[in-house]
Order: structure tokens, then sequence, then C-alpha cells
């Protein structure tokens, strides 16, 4: 578990932009009739994308529209390590993942480069543009070493790429994520080695199926059998 | 040819994301096919042919596909019966879903339609994880084609009304575990329930609920489209079908790739990954199944078969087929003790022994690494693992286990001669011995 509080500073208010209010009853209407509660992880993750972070005022407004109890909300962006409960870099939020699979292609070097251009972890840059942290297992470790630089991934990444990419990120781009050596997805570097057969895309799979591979001959025509337990 | 599995038989035809993820490059590659025929049978007969395909779940447990959907009810309450797709891929070193979901996202529509009418659900939910921003924009603007194409939606062209949400989660490992998945969706913190009651019996909102794996239902398609016989043609009996399968850590080239079940895990290596980075000789250690599976060593990897029996019976798991290659250069006990962090980090902490075991383990484990734990505590170690292991409300608290449990199965000579070599004033200097071998 980890420890999460909320910021001692605190902005006074939090109102959502129309935009935000939009997608936020999109959301909403997902979920049945009164259990609007299951949207307060995506309104959360609205009021981050709006704010940077999320501050208790912001804790209030999304309690209020979903008809839950302030705590509940509360809870709920103190459990979630994804919400940023403290203001964030003007120009990215840098999240390096540090887990044995990355560690093992050298994610140690990503965090030496954060440590070195922005000071310790958890903690805004001294010139308040970026705010990196070490973090869990993202979900693309056949493209480790990799980090996530506000909503998307950089992957394959060494030393000296994510350097230039983070200087880019200081210069105010916004630099392609993806692999940083070219790499097709997660295919393996230099290209893939299966699926050059031309027939998988030359249509002929569309072609009509007559009948369904152990289909009975008259499907629906018996009422559907009981099954014994 | 490379591997077991040939081009004509694979199901993500489009796992790379070379050709059009959309609807229009999707139907070309053959989804949405014969769908609608399939929706003419009776649900037994969906549950039937994914039973007799031998699909097992792909989530990591292996639970039978086909069995799970029949425990749902056969006649729709006054609850409505839901299917929750599990896309919150968290398991260190599993990363195959995510290309399910970015680059063949038809796939997985297609098949949440189809087992969907097979539990006799309106309504399903895909749970991403909060991480994948782009791959649920991706899957979001899929389903916005399915439903423009009256493929989904009310009164669609299939006649089985459908609605298909996606919704995220904030960053918790733990909402994979299905119990936990179902609270966060439900908008609360991620905290496993208790069981009973099963998810069929009451799920999300109390309603009969089943929940699988992403690659779980978006093999269903192209299994009933093939035919149960050609799905369980791969593989061994008990063991059938192909697998996306993720590499990482030291080989040469790292990737996501599907193959045949069984197929032996040096030639998964070999083909696919141009080998281990120095040679098969440089191998050291290898997670087969994502970091909650005990890792076996080289001598075992020499003969494995990545599939669910041939790796249990090495004390080990298939898991989510995540294979974490280790070289000689690792140090086995630190890549160990950063799994032992992971846990720690994502214990949701409501019982006991995972939420002080885990930071625990973790701290010992880091001073086992240096060597500057006691020769006492590796037994006490191993002891603490087992206690928690099986006494949890989840399986994080034997995913906490298991790895310790691996390590010292098979490399606790290392960790004696570190623990020996810093008491003699030499301490344990990653690479040093690497060094003096050249
Ligand atoms: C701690 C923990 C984490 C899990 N994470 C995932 C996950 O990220 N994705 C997943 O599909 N299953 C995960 N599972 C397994 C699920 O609980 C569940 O068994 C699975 O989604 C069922 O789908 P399947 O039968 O299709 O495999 C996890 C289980 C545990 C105990
Ligand atoms: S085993 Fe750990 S993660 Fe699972 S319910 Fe208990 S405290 Fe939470
Ligand atoms: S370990 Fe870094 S993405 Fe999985």
């Amino acid at each position: 578990m980890s420890v999460r509080r909320l910021s001692p500073n605190q902005p006074d208010s939090f109102a959502f932009t129309p935009e935000s209010e939009k997608l936020a009853l999109w959301w909403i209407a997902k979920f049945p009739a009164a259990r609007q509660q299951s949207a307060v992880l995506p309104l959360l993750w609205l009021v981050q994308k709006q704010q940077g972070w999320v501050s208790e005022p912001a804790l209030r407004v999304v309690a209020e529209k979903l008809s839950m109890p302030v705590i509940r909300v509360y809870e709920v962006a103190t459990f979630y390590t994804m919400f940023m409960l403290e203001p964030v870099g003007s120009k990215a939020l840098v999240q390096v993942c540090g887990t044995t699979p990355c560690m093992l292609r050298g994610a140690g070097d990503l965090i030496a480069v954060c440590q070195k251009k922005f000071g310790n972890r958890d903690h805004l840059s001294a010139d308040g543009q970026f705010y990196w942290q070490e973090v869990e297992c993202l979900g693309a470790c056949s493209n480790a070493p990799m980090a996530a630089i506000n909503d998307y991934y950089y992957e394959d990444l060494t030393a000296q790429s994510f350097e230039a990419i983070l200087d880019d990120f200081a210069a105010g781009k916004s630099p392609a994520p993806g692999s940083a050596i070219g790499r097709q997805g997660a295919a393996p570097e230099g290209g893939p080695l299966v699926l050059s057969d031309p027939k998988l895309y030359d249509g002929s799979a569309a072609k009509p199926i007559k009948t369904l591979p152990n289909a009975p001959p008259k499907p629906k025509g018996k009422a559907a059998k009981e099954p014994a337990a | 040819m490379v591997g077991i599995l040939e081009d004509k038989d694979r199901i993500f035809t489009n796992v790379y994301g070379l050709h059009d993820w959309g609807l229009e490059g999707a139907k070309a590659r053959g989804c949405w096919n014969a769908t609608r025929d399939m929706l003419a049978q009776t649900p037994e007969w969906l549950c039937d042919q994914i039973k007799n395909s031998g699909l097992r779940g792909r989530g990591g447990a292996g639970f039978s596909t086909g069995l799970k959907w029949t425990f749902m009810p056969k006649q729709e309450s006054d609850r409505p019966h839901y299917l929750v797709v599990n896309a919150d891929e968290s398991e260190p070193g599993t990363c195959k879903d995510r290309e399910i979901l970015r680059n063949d996202p038809h796939l997985l529509i297609e098949g949440c339609l189809i087992a969907a009418y097979a539990i006799r659900a309106h309504t399903a939910y895909v749970y991403i994880r909060g991480e994948y921003v782009f791959e649920r924009e991706r899957l979001e603007a899929a389903i916005k084609q399915a439903y423009a194409a009256k493929l989904i939606g009310k009164g669609n062209v299939h006649g089985w009304d459908f609605e298909l949400h996606v919704t995220h989660g904030g960053g918790a490992y733990i909402c994979g575990d299905e119990t936990a998945l179902m609270e966060s969706l439900e908008g609360k913190k991620g905290q496993p329930r208790l069981k009973p009651p099963f998810p069929a019996g009451a799920g999300i909102y109390g309603c009969p609920t089943t929940i699988n794996n992403v690659e779980s239902i978006s093999v269903i398609g192209t299994i009933l489209r093939r035919g149960a016989e050609w799905f369980a043609g791969f593989g061994r009996p008990n063991n059938t079908g192909t697998k996306l399968m993720a590499i990482s850590g030291h080989v040469m080239k790292p990737c996501v790739v599907e193959e045949a079940m069984s197929i032996p895990l040096r030639q998964l290596l070999e083909d696919h990954c141009g080998g281990i980075r120095g040679g098969w000789g440089n191998l050291k250690a290898v997670i087969p199944g994502g970091s909650s599976v005990r890792m076996i060593p080289a001598h075992e990897a020499e003969t494995a078969l990545m599939d669910f029996d041939s790796l249990s019976a090495l004390k080990s798991g298939l898991g989510t087929a995540a294979v974490i290659v280790m070289d000689q250069s690792t140090d086995i006990v630190k890549a160990v003790a950063r799994l032992s962090y992971f846990y720690k980090h994502e214990s949701c902490g409501q019982c006991t022994p995972c939420r002080e075991g885990t930071g625990w383990m973790w701290r010992v484990m880091e001073r086992m690494a240096t060597g500057e734990a006691e020769m006492r505590e590796i037994d006490m170690l191993l002891d603490v693992a087992s206690q928690v292991e099986g006494h949890t409300i989840c399986g994080l608290g034997d995913a906490a286990a298991w790895p310790i449990q691996g390590l010292f199965r098979h490399f606790r000579h290392e960790v004696e001669e570190r623990i020996t070599n810093y008491r003699a004033g030499k301490p344990f200097v990653q690479g040093a011995t690497l060094q003096a071998a050249e």
C-alpha cells in the first residue's frame, strides 16, 4: 500500500468546464440509473485532465455530481495512484516504469536521467515544468524500458533518446509517442517475422461461410435443452 | 518458418498494427463474418463449442471459459446479466491485451456480443487500466464504428440487443482481480470481495456477472468460425489453442507473438526473439507466466513447454504467458526484490498477512540482495512467505510469495554466498563476477 494524502495547498474552488461537463454526463450515462457512482474514476480523471491534478474542492464537486458522500470520493482519490494529489509540471508528468522487466533492460538509466534533470522523484522540478515518478509495470514490457509522459507511452528508450524526448517537452514540443527505435508496435526489432501470408489480407477471409462448423442442421429448431445441473 | 503456428492459423492478424484497425479492415480479415449465424444458435450450443475448443481463461487462472459461462442463471430474472471484460493488464511482464485493444479491437467487440448472448446479457463493460489512454481511445473509436454499422446496440442486425461500454481504472494492479475490478467498476476502492458469492451469482450491482480476460473473449469469434476442433488441434490435450505470448527481458528481440500452445519455451525464444542475449548458455532463469509465477532455471527452461501442465509440473505456471528472461548478468536477488516491492506497493491493505507481510518480505529481500541479511532469515522469510500464501482474501498474497519461493528453490546458494561474503567484508557488487571471469 502507499500512503497518499491531499496537498496542504488547495485552491478555493473547482468547476468543470463546459467540455468536461459534457464528457462527465457521457460517462454517467454509461451506467444504470442510480449507479452513477460508477463514473467516479472517469470523472476524477476528467478533473485531472482539466486541472492537471485533483484538488480537494474538485472532490466535492465530483461527490455532488454523483450524489455520493465526499468521503467516498476522497477514498477513491487516495486509493488509486494515477490521481495526482498535488500540482504537477507545467510541461510534463513523467512516469518511468521501474518494475523488473523494465529494470532488466535499463530502467535504472532512465531514472538517473530524471534524477539528474529534475531532482528528487515525487516532487515538482525547480522550474515547475516537470514532475517525475517511478511507477509500476505499465503493461508495455516487450518495449522496455519505457515511460509514460503525460498520457502516452514512450518505448524502447535509452538514456540518450529519453533525454532528447524530455528536452523536446521542455522546448514546448510534443514528440511523437511510441518506439524510440522505430519498432512496429510490439513486433521484434527489425520487423515482424510472422503475418506475411498475403491471403490473410486479400479479403478471402470475408467470404461468406455456408454453415458454421458443428452447427446443428436446424438452428433454434428445438427448444434449448435443459442442462443437467 | 519461425515457430510452430502458421500464418493461416493466426487469430490476431493485425497484432502489430500494420493494417487497418477499423471496421473495414477487420471485416476484410474475417471479423464479423457469420456472427449472425452464431447468434442464431442456442446459448447452450455456444457454451458447448467453447468448452469443446478447450479454451482456458487467458487472464492467468486458466479456467475453462465455456464452463464458466454455464454458471450463469439459465433465465434472466429481474436482475440483468452482465459481461465484464478484464482489460486491466497489470501483471508485470504482460503486454498482450494491449495489442488486441489497439490493433484488433473488433475481434474483442465481436467476442463481447457473442459471449453476452451466450450468458444472456444485454450489457457489457470493458474495464481498461487507466494508463492505457491510447488503447481506450482506440477501443472507443472501434465501438463507435460498430454502433454506427448496427452490429451492436439496440435493434442491431444480429437480433440481440447489446450495449457495450468502456470504463477505466486508476492505476491499481489489484483491480485486475475480478472482485476488486467489480468494486472499482462500481466506483469504490478496488478491494477484493470475499467469495462466495461468486460473480455468476452476484457480481456487479449484485447481478449475475461473467468476467473474462480480453484475450479469452477476443478469440471466441474465430473459434466458432473455424470450429472447436480447429482450436483444439493446437497444443496438447488440456492445453489447447493458440496464445499471445509476450517476451521481455534479456532476449535479443523482445516481442509479442501469437503461438501454438505447448510450443517449447526454447523454440519460442530462439525463433521469435533471436535467442538469449549472448546465446542460450548465457541464460540464467525465466519467469514464464508473468511476475506472479515461480521462476525456472536455465536447465529447466531448456525442456519446458509453454503450457499449463508443463509449467505447473515445474512448480511454475503459464499465468498470462508473459515470459521474463534473465541472463547471467542479472542480479537475480535484486530482480525478485523489485517484484517484492511491486506487491508491497499494490497490496490493497485489507488483509493483515498481505498488508504487513508484503512490506516485511520486501524489506528482507532488499537486505538479501546486498547480503546484509542474517543467514537464519532465509528460513524465516520462506516461513513468512508460506504463511501469507493461501491465507488471504485474494491471490495477491500468493503472488507475492511465489517469486520469493521460486528464487530460493533454485538460487538459495547464491543468496547464502552473498551473506557469507558480506560478513567477510566482500559486499556484493553487480557484475563483479562477470568482470572477474573475463
Ligand atoms: C491480483 C490479481 C491480479 C489480476 N490481474 C488480472 C489482469 O490484469 N487481467 C486479467 O485478465 N486477469 C487478472 N487476474 C485474474 C482475474 O481475477 C480473473 O481470473 C480473470 O480476469 C478471469 O478471466 P479469464 O477466465 O478469461 O482468464 C488477476 C487476478 C489477481 C488475483
Ligand atoms: S491479499 Fe492483499 S491485495 Fe488481496 S485482498 Fe488481501 S490485502 Fe488486498
Ligand atoms: S515492467 Fe515496465 S512496462 Fe511492464
